[in-house]
């Protein structure tokens, strides 16, 4: 038995999400990116004496409709506290956050894994206020901050630790994402760092209901870095039981260039955050009236159009999940099933060449130079037999590049299927004469040669002579003529 | 402008003997003045116009220093006014000057101010109280007509009993707190020191009511105060509490209080004994909760912005450390470390949450005694104003300079001080009237009324500045 396999890793992950507001948390500041530092401040996002804050409601609407659509309770009142601490990008040396009452509380959250359904249960959601950016650019000794970050709404949703494997930590993940983006409450940019991740992990025996000593992993802003980091963290605490030691409790930082987990600080160092409610605001109470019209205004969430696509167009699980990850690839897919009918072709086609094109070119799929109509277009020509399957790549590819319909490129560039019999005939009598040897070894017996004249015939017709045709009549025609006798 | 250059002269002729102002705002006065003056010319006067107003200098003032007494701010000038300040300003006043304060508003007696003491103009060998100490001795040496204090613990209505004037901390959210330096923010309010009660009840009507800016600032209809004052008492249920007249009370203090109780019996108020039995809890309470709001809302002075910087620290932890025990002065570090200690993990549920408790119990007490009366009427403070000095080593006999005020923050309640008459070495004694919640209008009539009959409110400081030494 492995080492592996003797322990099993428990794994719980907070995601911290920017919200899409207009103005920041607590003041009317807008929330963008980009502007010079310290421009998009005020007195409140400076932490001036004397200066208060008022509540967005913009982003409690955001962080009640992410509760809703994970099946939180919606707290009827909630309170804000005081994470004390001091930094330089800490203005007020607080940060507002929520501590003994958040908004949400409970909920869960249904990933995919191996084809398998698993549900991951939220120990809670709640609202705070970001920090600024202490820039260290420029000067040896000194360092500058830049606080027009300072006050933009955070969510903080916090995982129970029911999280088992690397893999099921990123699908976590890219629920939580798909389902924040197809709220439009957070724009979900990893490497912007609007949508970042820590994640506290710890091993126990195989089996054990015991918690180990867990590791908090720091600020993981990558699909890719969340697994690597997780699965070298179970490792290195395997590592540390196996040869004797003790797991001990700390934060950790993951170094992405090397793969490796490195200690930040001990418990002993940690910090005492000394909570207390907000004096500043006054409770937050959401009238459940107000709770039930966000929950008629959600939209379709990923998991009920995960599954609509398998009930109603029979797609895979896969299939049904790849597509109903994002809004706006679920909407293509939609659209182009109503105009084209062909719910299974157009899932080959949008998860196949479409997205191998986006992904190249780096576009969006709602800004896809093949629309739902073109594509659609293009599937009617492969059905009604104007175009093969095989010269609809090299179409695709061309209305990707042009952006111009289906039939315009055929037309362009003469890739019209040929299915005249008698221009096919002449085509493969030309291939016959040009290859008598051939000829003569697949009479003689040599069936495999077959493949060489199919292959011989569309390369002669340019590509477009129908396969399905040219099948049918080769096979006639290399019969040996004794046998017509 | 005469009224102005009135105030102005004095201010030059008295202050230097009394020392409330920290900073003058001779320009922005003027301008203010010149203002008013054409309004009053156009028909289209405010209730303030022309009346020249001191603010403590803890309350923003766009363009001007706001010092908050304490070494820390440096030469901090708001970008911004507070919302009371721009209320005054719309309502007509004119800002004469901004007045000193015990740092931070913490103390009793204005002597923890960073910058100079302020003298009582009815002997300058006194305190004036605190915290509002300044805007307290400005109004009574009629430096001004009217001062804005605040009042975190008694620091209006102290001063006010000290300096034998008009003090009001209204209901915690009467009054906008935007623009008010935070020292506790769950029991700060921002009121009125004036020479009688109209004055008083004119200034509440100008800056009460709901403020977009403050969360925390009550969203109730505000009526008009200065109608309120009828005059008319009779019937009016009032309380006293038996707590307040326990051993240790000031003779001198007590027969003043009790004078004062027979007057209003006299006009027809119904005077009966209420109880309030959590009262000996109150100050511990206070300076739990107090000082844990005070550590966490003072850790904005660290260096890094506008704040006291130290010359040269050699790292971040140096900077944070050397600039905070230069900035701050030894009352205001006292308060900071009590309360960080009172939020610490360990130490929370036992103090913080404890205290919390308590201040609910307090509050329970007033909502109690207020279903069986109007007003309460108590002392406000336990003897005259003391000598400078005196109480400066020992700050837990300070803190008991507020034992008979610190309830009312605790429990949110309006409460304001007026003078019921002196000692025998001609020092004021205050008188304190406390209200329901939002009930400004029953609390000063029956102030009012009282003020009327007593007429200690026309008794004037000897002339400040040329006065006695004690
Ligand atoms: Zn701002």
């Amino acid at each position: 038995m492995n080492a592996g396999a003797k322990y099993e890793a428990v794994i719980g992950l907070e995601v911290h999400a920017q919200l899409l507001t207009e103005s920041k948390n607590f003041c009317a500041c807008a929330n963008r990116f980009g502007a010079p530092p310290n421009t998009q401040t005020c007195p409140v996002c400076l932490g001036l004496p004397g200066a208060l804050p008022v509540l967005n409601r913009k982003a409690v609407e955001y962080i009640a409709k992410t509760g809703l659509a994970f099946h939180s309770k919606i707290a009827p009142e909630s309170r804000f506290a005081r994470k004390n601490y001091f930094y330089p990008d800490l203005p007020k040396g607080y940060q507002i956050s929520q501590y003994e009452s958040p908004v949400c509380e409970g909920g869960r959250v249904e990933i995919v894994v191996d084809g398998d359904v698993r549900t991951v249960t939220l120990h809670r959601i709640h609202l705070e206020e970001d920090a600024g950016k202490n820039i260290h650019e420029g000067s040896a000794d000194t360092s500058r901050v830049d606080l027009n970050r300072s006050g933009v709404p955070l969510m903080e949703i916090v995982s129970e630790p029911e999280i088992r494997t690397p893999e099921e930590a990123v699908a976590y993940l890219k629920k939580i994402r798909s389902t924040l983006r197809c709220l439009n409450v957070c724009d979900g940019n990893m490497e912007e760092g609007s949508l970042r991740c820590d994640a506290n992990v710890s091993i126990r025996p195989a089996g054990s209901d015991a918690l180990g000593t867990k590791a908090e992993i720091k600020n993981v802003n990558s699909f890719r870095f969340v697994k690597q980091a997780i699965a070298y963290e179970i490792e290195r605490q395997i590592a540390v039981v196996e040869g004797g030691g003790r797991v001990v409790q700390e934060t950790r930082l993951f170094d992405s260039a090397r793969g490796v987990t490195v200690s930040m600080r001990s418990k002993e160092e940690a910090h005492d955050y000394r909570y207390f409610p907000e004096p500043d605001l006054v409770p937050l109470v959401l009238e459940r009236a107000q709770v039930e019209a966000w929950a008629r205004e959600l939209p379709e969430l990923p998991d009920a159009t995960r599954e609509r696509f398998a009930r109603e167009y029979g797609l895979s699980e896969y299939d049904a999940a790849f597509l109903s990850e994002e809004r706006a690839a679920a909407d293509y897919f939609e659209e182009t099933v109503r105009l084209s009918g062909q719910p299974k072709t157009a899932a080959n086609w949008i998860m196949g060449d479409l997205t191998r094109f986006l992904n190249e070119a780096g576009g969006e799929i709602a800004a896809s130079p093949v629309t739902p109509e073109r594509l659609a277009e293009m599937l009617k020509l492969i059905a009604d037999g104007t175009i093969s399957g095989k010269i609809a790549k090299t179409i695709f590819e061309e209305m990707f590049k042009s952006g111009k319909d289906a039939a315009i490129v055929v037309k362009e560039k003469g890739l019209v299927q040929v299915s005249d019999a008698g221009e096919i005939e002449r085509v493969i009598e030309q291939v016959m004469a040009d290859n008598p040897n051939e000829l003569a070894a697949y009479r003689g017996g040599k069936e495999k040669l077959f493949g060489f004249f199919v292959g011989q015939v569309m390369k002669k017709s340019g590509g477009k002579a129908n396969p399905a045709k040219v099948n049918e009549i080769l096979k006639a025609k290399l019969q040996p003529p004794t046998d017509s006798q | 402008m005469e009224v102005l250059d009135a105030a102005l002269s004095r201010i030059r002729a008295v202050d230097p003997g009394i020392r409330a102002f920290l900073t003058l705002m001779e320009e922005t006065a003027r301008k203010q003045a010149a203002a008013a003056d054409a309004r009053i010319a156009r028909g289209l006067a405010g209730p303030l116009a022309g009346i020249p107003v001191a603010l403590k200098d803890n309350l923003c003032t766009r363009g001007t220093r706001t010092t908050c007494a304490s070494k820390i701010l440096g030469n901090f000038v708001p970008p911004y006014d507070a919302t009371v300040v721009s209320a005054l300003d719309k309502a007509g006043a004119v800002f004469v000057g901004k007045t000193n304060l015990d740092e931070f508003a913490m103390g009793s007696s204005t002597e923890n101010s960073a910058f100079q003491v302020t003298r009582n103009p009815w002997n300058t060998g006194r305190i004036p109280g605190g915290s509002s100490g300044g805007s307290a001795a400005a109004v009574s040496a009629d430096m001004c007509a009217v001062a804005l204090g605040s009042d975190t613990g008694g620091s209006i209505r102290q001063p006010a009993a000290c300096c034998g004037i008009v003090g009001l901390k209204p209901t915690y959210g009467r009054v906008s707190r935007y623009g008010l330096v935070a020292f506790a923010s769950s029991l700060d309010q921002i009121g009125p020191l004036a020479k009688d009660v109209r004055d008083a009840a004119l200034v509440l009507d100008a800056i009460a009511g709901k403020d977009p800016a403050d969360s925390t600032s009550a969203d109730v209809p505000v009526p008009s105060h200065a109608a309120a004052l009828t005059g008319d008492v009779r019937g009016l249920r009032i309380g006293i509490p038996k707590e307040y007249f326990t051993s240790g009370m000031d003779p001198e203090v007590e027969k003043a209080v009790l004078g004062g109780v027979d007057v209003l019996r006299r006009l027809g108020a119904d005077v009966r004994e209420v109880s309030l039995p959590h009262t000996p809890y109150a100050v511990a309470v206070y300076y739990i909760l107090a000082t844990s709001e005070a550590s966490s809302n003072l850790a904005r002075y660290d260096g890094v912005k506008y704040a006291h910087r130290t010359s040269r620290p050699s790292d971040l932890l140096e900077m944070y450390m050397e600039s905070r025990s230069e900035g701050f002065g030894a009352e205001v570090k006292r308060r900071i470390m009590l309360g960080t200690y009172a939020l610490s993990a360990g130490y929370y549920e036992a103090y913080y949450r404890k205290g919390q408790q308590v201040r609910t119990l307090i509050k329970q007490d007033f909502d109690r005694a207020f279903e069986t009366v109007d007003v309460i009427v108590t002392p406000t403070a336990p003897t005259p104003a003391f000598k400078i000095g005196e109480k400066t080593a020992d700050p837990l006999q300070m803190y008991l300079s507020d034992i008979f005020t610190i309830s009312v923050n605790l429990a949110g309640i309006p409460g304001l001080s007026l003078p019921c008459g002196f000692s025998s070495g001609n020092l004021p004694i205050g008188l304190q009237f406390l209200a329901r919640a939002f009930d400004e209008p029953t609390l000063l009539r029956a102030a009012h009324a009282y003020e009327q009959a007593g007429g200690w409110h026309k008794r004037k400081p000897p002339a400040a500045g040329e006065g006695s030494a004690a």
